[in-house]
């Protein structure tokens, strides 16, 4: 019985959900290039219904003065109607938008971060936030999936 | 019951399977962007390196997912399940044949006195002082990488609550080939001495390094101030101040642009950027995932007759980082926008 009780165990452990993100950051790295993995990123932010707001160069100002960098753009992305009915009613989350990732090299490969919308929730408390930040964070998961299986 | 114990195990394999293919799928999840795609290493520990394979214990690798590295950069991965944490340490096997490190969970006792000496003169320079671990925790993730490894945190409570004292004697001893960390019976410490700053590590566990911010309420996520100017004025004054504290305006824009029409742009809702490039520089030295709120912006509304400059509190948002080289930092630029923002409403 022991060993029935430690397989169905094993079973019930196969079969729990895969928790994808790592605590308050999502990080994830593509095998792709930097131009590879920025343009994966912008369709599937595209993809997954949101609007690309601007590219923030970062690396271009940094170089402009003399700092040496590697390349380093910060992606902004949100929908028009939602961050108009968020800035309505819950000015407070107006600093966190539009959405943002930011996307950097290592090399011949591309690192993106972002912190997770679940951690809004701990910023902003108001329960009909959390379904908000709730379908942001599963958006979020399927946009940083898409670029990381991306070849 | 036992004729059926076999072919359940049949039936399961195809699950198993499964399981191998969830170590690689989660490991590229949740480890492969500081650790490499397959263990070289980056911010984090080349864990594909045999040197570090035949010193590793797979409970050590289950004990430092589950605990992380508090305040250097790595987090607790509280939400994966024993099966996930399993897969994963399974997968980091399939890189190096052989059987992983094992060792017994004895305490190694030793006298502390000598084990600090021999700390300050072997260890400090690369560990740091205080076990506080090596200093420059961004310049692996993104810029040319000098050292194949970082040099870890001792004194952290992560790290102590996962190795075992036979670990780190095994890992003084033979030395970790590939790093910087080379064998201290070839620099001619005898057995005591090791065992000596085995216990010294040991010993940080009583002493552990708290964050500066350990047990006081979390700081406000938003720094808001208000303005007695209407928007323009307010505007003009924000881009004034923060020159005068030494940032460069970069641009100013509407909350919404790029995500509405040309000519259906919000003009209530106005960001400012601004920026200190010597300290952006900086800051993504320490940590280059911090572009999530750097440049600097500023955010400012006017909402039934009233005018408020907003910014995301970097204080607060430096503990979603994991990561105690930033701390200071963030608490340094929190203070810089409340000046800003202050001497805009003068």
């Amino acid at each position: 019985m022991r060993t029935l009780r430690i397989l169905l165990a094993l079973v019930s452990a196969l079969l729990a959900p895969a928790a994808a993100h790592a605590d308050q950051m999502l990080i994830i790295r593509s095998g792709q290039d930097f131009e590879g993995a920025m343009l994966t990123l912008q369709n599937a932010i595209a993809a997954q219904g949101y609007t690309l707001a601007r590219v923030q160069r970062v690396d271009v100002g940094l170089e402009a003065r003399g700092y040496k960098t590697d390349k380093y753009r910060v992606v902004f992305y949100g929908k028009a109607e939602e961050v108009a009915a968020l800035a309505e009613k819950h000015p407070q989350l107006m600093p966190f938008l539009p959405l943002n990732i930011a996307i950097f090299a290592e090399g011949d490969q591309t690192l993106l971060a972002t912190n997770r919308p679940g951690v809004l929730g701990e910023f902003f408390p108001a329960p009909e936030l959390k379904p908000v930040f709730a379908r942001w964070e599963k958006d979020l998961l399927e946009i940083l999936e898409k670029v990381r299986e991306a070849r | 019951m036992r004729p059926a114990i076999p072919s359940l195990l049949l039936a399961l394999l195809p699950a198993l399977s499964a399981l191998a293919d969830d170590g690689a799928r989660l490991y590229a999840q949740n480890c492969a962007a500081c650790h490499g795609e397959r263990g070289s290493g980056g911010i984090g520990v080349p864990l594909a390196l045999p040197s570090i394979r035949a010193l590793t214990t797979e409970e050590y690798l289950r004990r430092s997912i589950r605990h992380g590295r508090p305040g250097r950069v790595m987090p607790a991965f509280a939400s994966l399940s024993a099966a996930e944490v399993d897969a994963i340490v399974a997968h980091m096997g399939s890189w190096n044949p052989g059987r992983p490190a094992e060792y017994a969970e004895t305490r190694i006792p030793g006298d502390l006195a000598n084990g600090g000496k021999l700390f300050q003169k072997h260890c400090a320079s690369c560990h740091g002082a205080t076990g506080e671990g090596g200093k420059g925790t961004g310049v692996t993730l993104s810029r040319p990488r000098e050292q194949t490894i970082m040099a870890p945190a001792l004194h952290n409570a992560g790290f102590l609550a996962s190795t075992t004292d036979l670990q780190i004697k095994a890992i003084l001893t033979q030395g970790v080939t590939g790093t910087p960390m080379v064998s201290f019976v070839r620099k001619g410490l005898k057995e005591q001495d090791i065992d000596d700053l085995v216990a010294f590590v040991r010993n940080f566990e009583q002493s552990p390094l708290a964050r500066p911010d350990a047990g006081k309420p979390a700081p406000e996520p938003v720094l808001s101030v208000e303005s007695p100017y209407d928007l323009k004025t307010t505007v003009a004054n924000l881009k004034r101040a923060a020159e005068t504290n030494n940032f460069i305006f970069i641009r100013e824009q509407t909350l919404d642009e790029g995500i509405v029409p040309p000519g259906r742009e919000n003009h209530n809702q106005q960001i400012v950027y601004v920026c200190n490039f010597g300290l952006l520089a900086q800051a993504l030295n320490t940590d280059p995932r911090v572009g999530l709120f750097l440049p600097c912006r500023f955010t400012i509304l006017e909402q039934a007759g009233k005018v408020t400059m907003m910014a995301s509190n970097p204080k607060r948002l430096s503990q979603i980082f994991n990561n105690s080289e930033l701390d200071e930092m963030c608490e340094k630029l929190t203070k810089m926008y409340l000046t800003i923002m202050e001497d805009a409403t003068l």
